[in-house]
């Protein structure tokens, strides 16, 4: 039979078909893919250039020597602790949360939701002002502390590191609790009952197969909490009382008392380098933890 | 069956009932299950099948009645007090562990040694074959490999109580029928008590020493396979478990009558409320008109059914009645198939003829 009758030509149709498709494909992705570059592609490189220039527009990495300066790098590590302390809060506090809120009685578990959204969706600064009031010298807080007898004088709460953390907490909480909340929601309850019927009792179910089985959720949530910390700016500022310096406001001064753009921008690309090293190694980390279990 | 105490326990349920808002999932159910005993519940599904088994396993609470293993009382024990073998319908093995930790997990909860559960976990994985896939991740196992794992999970601590929950559900039919002989045969060689949960007569009648049927959350019968397909002690059975018509008959002063003729019942029909007589459509044959061993029914061909290795003829008794009867396939010619609107005599033997009724 003549190979190059009707087979071999649809082959060479079927191709130019084949072809066709892929140039398809690449086209209607081209949308999503000039968004991406007009929205964050663009800003991030323009940051990184603005970051080599002075105040008068000479090229230089003074921006970046300065960093090494004590003030500095007392900043950033402050930042990272802060970060640090409030993501393992997050942790601590949100964890039992969205377990009770799988566990827990039907109407219960709703209402603990509708409350993480209605705090969810009030503004941040009202929530902030909240916890000001909450916290001063003659607020509920210390009100509440010295009618138990646990204090004689008030307490200093606010203007500190221990007001920026509660405040910080607060508004961070949601974003450890709802990706935690939809992790646990995907374990089919089945496991426990496997484990169970295999002779481990309810807590060393948790922990051999509950645990393990919602980890995922919870780096979701700690990584959430611990990124945005880093940026945070309107609530430690309020909450600090100027004792409490994070990157974010050292940015902010850099621009609205110095307007220099270079010295703000070299800061955020050292945050944004520093972040993602961070993500880096937590991700790196997780992978071979589940390697080596 | 073996009956070795050291490898099996019996299991003893009394008056066990357990209600859903009004809803009878168990109702007043006794059983005893000998110990080394290949026992299946049977049943559609709502029928309280798995109910009995959960309820077995410590995961369902049942509000009244006793379960005994080995004659000690379990029903206030909490599931993972109970020490029984399981095998769930989804297989529930744990996807962040490896084949060989999940098989090693009741070996670990029950403080074997390290060198002891490398040596269990691998005889277990021998015993299904699949110990060259022992370090693999679970989520690369297939169907069939699966429900093999999670039988070794289930085997692993030698249990003297294995329950399964339709484990065989989820596979294609072949290696369905394969893995029924497998089971029967480790059964053989291990020994231990099994409750078996199937809504597949086939799977029970191959598998199980004895079958108790439930529908309604109340057992039906209890019985051997063979007892349970040859005499059906009632009108549910014998259309649950196998092919059969039920045909009405009337019981005058301790007569028989179908269709006004007289019939001889191999089974006692005194008493009987709603009695039926039961027919299986390879228990009927062709016959003339003047067969005198055996009951007669009249009626004419409707269809024929090949169906590969048999073939059914259905027949119209007429009163809206109407029966099929099976035929083996063979290619002698003299094996004359009737034609569609033929009138056909049919006879059932008389050790075949079964009368039953509704339960009481």
């Amino acid at each position: 039979m003549n190979r190059t009758e009707p087979g071999a030509r649809n082959a060479r149709e079927l191709l130019k078909a084949e072809r066709r498709n892929r140039w398809y494909l690449f086209g209607s992705g081209l949308p999503a893919l000039l968004l991406v570059l007009l929205t964050f592609v663009l800003p991030i490189g323009w940051l990184f250039w603005l970051s080599l220039f002075d105040a008068n527009g000479q090229l230089t990495v003074e921006n970046y020597t300065r960093l090494l300066e004590p003030i500095y790098v007392l900043t950033f590590v402050q930042t990272f602790k802060i970060s640090i302390i409030v993501t393992v809060a997050c942790v601590l506090i949100g964890y039992p949360y969205a377990y009770f809120m799988i566990k827990g009685p039907r109407w219960l578990a709703n209402l603990a939701m509708g409350l993480l959204l209605v705090s969810l969706w009030t503004s941040l600064l009202v929530r902030t002002y909240a916890w000001l009031i909450i916290l001063q010298r003659r607020g509920m807080a210390n009100d509440l502390l010295m009618s138990l007898g646990l204090t004689d004088v008030p307490l200093s709460l606010v203007h500190n590191l221990t007001g920026t953390v509660v405040g910080m907490v607060h508004i961070m909480l949601p974003f450890m609790i709802l990706p935690l909340f939809a992790s646990m929601k995907s374990i089919d309850p089945i496991y426990n009952q496997a484990a169970a019927a295999f002779g481990a009792s309810p807590s060393r179910a948790f922990r051999d197969v509950f645990l393990p089985l919602s980890l995922p959720g919870l780096a979701a949530g700690a990584t959430l909490v611990f990124v945005i910390t880093l940026g945070f700016y309107v609530t430690p500022a309020l909450l600090g009382g100027g004792k409490v310096q994070m990157i974010s406001m050292r940015i902010e001064s850099d621009v609205s008392m110095y307007a220099n753009w270079g010295a703000a921008s070299s800061l955020g690309v050292v945050l944004l380098v520093a972040t993602l090293l961070m993500l880096f190694i937590v991700k790196k980390s997780a992978g071979l933890g589940r390697r080596s279990e | 069956m073996s009956e070795d105490p050291k490898l099996s326990m019996s299991i003893d349920i009394e008056n066990l009932t357990k209600t859903y808002d009004n809803f009878a999932a168990l109702d007043d159910v006794s059983l005893s299950i000998k110990s080394g005993e290949f026992l299946s519940l049977l049943g559609s599904s709502g029928s309280g099948k798995t109910t009995l088994l959960m309820a077995l396993a410590g995961f369902v609470r049942p509000d009244a009645g006793s379960i005994r293993f080995g004659g000690r009382e379990m029903i206030f024990e909490p599931p993972h007090k109970r020490d029984v073998g399981m095998m769930f319908q989804s297989y529930a093995l744990f996807p962040h562990m490896n084949v060989f930790q999940n098989v090693a997990y009741p070996l670990k909860l029950r403080g074997y040694s390290r060198a002891d559960i490398r040596l269990r976990v691998e005889q277990a994985l021998a015993t299904v074959e699949l110990d060259h896939l022992i370090e693999r991740g679970i989520t690369e196992m297939s169907g069939g490999q699966r429900q093999r794992i999670a039988l070794a999970r289930a085997i692993v601590f030698e249990p003297k109580i294995l329950l399964m929950d339709e484990p065989l559900s989820a596979l294609d039919k072949r290696l369905r029928e394969t893995m029924q002989l497998e089971l029967r045969r480790l059964h053989e060689r291990l020994g231990m008590t099994v409750v078996y949960v199937t809504h597949d007569q086939r799977e029970a009648l191959t598998m199980s020493d004895r079958i108790a049927v439930m529908s309604k959350g109340r057992i039906r019968q209890v019985d051997t396979p063979i007892n349970l397909y040859e005499r059906p002690s009632n009108r549910f059975v014998a259309e649950f478990v196998g092919e059969s018509s039920c045909l009405p008959v009337t019981l005058q002063d301790g007569q028989v009558r179908f269709q006004g003729r007289p019939l001889r019942a191999s089974s006692a029909t005194a008493g009987l409320k709603n009695p039926s007589l039961v027919v299986r459509p390879e228990k009927l044959q062709f016959v003339t008109a003047d067969a005198s061993d055996c009951n007669l029914l009249h009626g004419h061909v409707t269809d024929v059914i090949f169906q590969g290795e048999s073939q059914l003829v259905q027949i119209d008794l007429g009163e809206g009645m109407a029966v099929a009867i099976r035929r083996p396939t063979r290619s002698s010619a003299s094996d004359r198939l009737p034609t569609r609107g033929e009138a056909v005599v049919l006879g059932l033997h008389l050790q075949d003829t079964l009368v039953v009724g509704d339960e009481q």
